[in-house]
């Protein structure tokens, strides 16, 4: 598989990837493995895909993107920073008292979040609610949701599929972060949700399974998906969880992990 | 005297009236709308009417989106699927996420008769008012939730509407000057006050028509919001009559009495007897059976006030 390390979105991945190594490892403790899993997806959506605007966070226009698996809060945090949406100094902020980016994602405290998650499985329902409400005043904005693959152990993830398919929400695009791992071990292990692409065609939607580091990629599909009608998108993402930083990945322990200042520091890559 | 007219036809109307000059409300069921009475809504506003089938999680994180969206999405099921059912996901993507979700418990307590003791809410008051964030509103007739929907549909956040959806008994003809957020002061007394919510208030009354055969005087306030609850009408009772009774239809825990004695504890202690469902679970049976079986008939609110004057007595 050929991957442009050097393209503009993989290396904004890259940056997104760092800073959040950097942002928890500040900290000392936080949701690394399943934050830098999901570089590539952010990049490919804040980046390229995405109709946004961080001087107007709350343009009625927008594309909205939920990120429903809660806890890579700090991912996206970087994400939001590197697009602009406030400065990149606030990272270091992070679940500190008083903070507007607490570990899990909060509408009402970050500017640029657009829903609040956490709670595993309740993100896809409103990211489901957001494209409803796109069809009802025919706006032609998009949903991007990012799930987790031990996320869709929740039947909630489930009850939103088939109800998205149901309404043919083709402004929907789900990208499914598959690093096949969980708190308590490998998701094939723990409860296999796999195959999980099939899952997703069985209940109705349009389906792509790729190869979730490479962003261009990513962009790529995501423009593909645009052009289907009638149908909702998921993207699996074949990813690693802790991919790129050498001490977890691939790792269930990575999770959320404890960091010196020499570990993330060492984990940072030009 | 029984309303002329069910409340979910009431409450069906009034939100077609007000959806015709309201395009962001909406109408979302799992799977109960010949129940909740909606069918004439999603005649008129297909579009924004939606039927998620049984997946009542499902519903109330739609609605959390529809709501980010500016939309005012209406959510009903039974009261027990609406609320404990959903705890979790109205806890996250409703209050924390402080969005303009509305949720309509039908049935409530002992009034889903004879689906039985699986579909009885004893404890939803309970659930939602530990929730930050979330209003509680119970309108004891048809006349009340005329008056009251408006509010209702204006009010900018979580709020639960507990709903009562056949003919309840009449209490008001007509309500001019309708607040969400007040009680009603139905009569004064100076023996004892009983506040009461939903279908308690008609009994309420009644309860204090044949105390004063006894040569009692005996006050009634209707609360209908539950949270945030009224203090002043509750203080004014207290301070009046020197003695509460409550009734309601839900669990002694957590729900009107609670939130009265909450208040009465802080503000102006009085002697308190309340009248409810005594830490059980429903049954299958008639609402007249089991109000017998419960203890939450007319009769048990006289008896509580009687209770509830000697208290006063062996207090002084």
């Amino acid at each position: 598989m050929k991957v442009n390390e050097n393209s503009y979105l993989n290396t904004q991945a890259k940056k997104i990837r760092n800073l959040t190594i950097e942002t928890i490892g500040k900290f000392g403790v936080g949701h690394l493995g399943g934050s830098v899993s999901i570089a590539e997806a952010l990049s490919a959506i804040y980046f390229d895909a995405a109709n946004v605007d961080p001087k107007n966070p709350k343009w009625s226009e927008r594309d909205r993107i939920v990120l429903s698996k809660g806890h890579a809060g700090s991912a996206l945090y970087c994400a939001l920073a590197l697009k602009g949406y406030f400065d990149i100094s606030l990272l270091d902020t992070l679940n500190r008292n008083g903070t507007i980016l607490p570990s899990h994602c909060d509408m009402n405290k970050t500017t640029g979040v657009d829903m609040t998650a956490g709670s595993l499985g309740q993100g896809l329902s409103a990211a489901v609610g957001m494209a409803l409400a796109g069809k009802i005043d025919k706006k032609d904005y998009t949903v991007y949701c990012i799930i987790g693959d031990g996320e869709c152990q929740e039947g909630q993830i489930w009850e939103a599929t088939m109800f998205a398919a149901a309404k043919k929400l083709d402004n929907l695009i789900v990208l499914a972060d598959n690093n096949k791992m969980q708190i308590d071990g490998l998701t094939k292990d723990i409860n296999n949700i796999e195959p999980l692409d099939e899952k997703f065609k069985s209940f109705g939607f349009n389906v792509y399974s790729i190869y979730g580091h490479d962003a261009d990629l990513i962009a790529k599909t995501i423009k593909k998906a645009k052009k289907v009608t009638g149908k909702p998108t998921v993207i699996v993402l074949d990813t690693v969880k802790g991919k790129g930083v050498h001490f977890c990945e691939g790792q269930v322990s990575s999770h959320s992990i404890t960091m010196t200042e020499e570990m993330w520091k060492s984990a940072i890559k030009e | 005297m029984t309303d002329e007219r069910e409340m979910r036809q009431v409450y069906t109307e009034k939100l077609i009236e007000l959806a015709e000059k309201d395009d962001s409300i909406c109408v979302l069921e799992a799977d109960l709308m010949k129940s909740t009475g909606t069918a004439p809504f999603f005649e008129k506003f297909p579009e924004r009417s939606f039927d998620v089938g049984i997946a009542e999680a499902n519903m109330i994180g739609v609605a959390a989106g529809l709501a980010s969206c500016g939309k005012k999405p209406f959510c009903a099921s039974f009261t027990p699927f609406i609320t404990r059912r959903c705890f979790d996901q109205i806890a996250i993507s409703v209050c924390y996420s402080n969005l303009n979700v509305k949720l309509i418990g039908t049935d409530p307590s002992i009034m889903a008769e004879i689906n039985g003791g699986t579909h009885m809410s004893m404890e939803d008051i309970g659930i939602m008012r530990s929730l930050a964030n979330m209003v509680i509103f119970e309108p004891c007739d048809s006349a009340m939730l005329s008056a009251s929907m408006e509010q209702v549909v204006n009010y900018n956040g979580p709020l639960y509407l507990r709903l009562f959806r056949k003919k309840a008994e009449k209490v008001f003809d007509k309500i001019e000057n309708f607040d969400l957020f007040k009680g009603i002061e139905i009569s004064k007394g100076k023996d004892c006050t009983i506040i009461a919510s939903g279908i308690m208030v008609s009994r309420a009354v009644n309860a204090a028509k044949t105390l004063k055969k006894e040569g009692l005087s005996v006050g009634v306030s209707e609360i209908h919001t539950i949270k945030p609850i009224d203090k002043d009408i509750i203080i004014s009772a207290a301070k009046r009559s020197g003695a509460i009774v409550t009734a309601e239809n839900h669990s002694i825990y957590n729900g009107l009495s609670s939130a009265v004695s909450e208040v009465l504890s802080e503000n102006f202690p009085v002697p308190l007897t309340r009248v409810g469902i005594n830490d059980r679970f429903g049954e299958v049976g008639k609402a007249a059976y089991l109000s017998e079986v419960f203890h939450i008939t007319e009769n048990d609110i006289c008896e509580a006030v009687r209770t509830c004057i000697k208290k006063k007595k062996v207090k002084k």
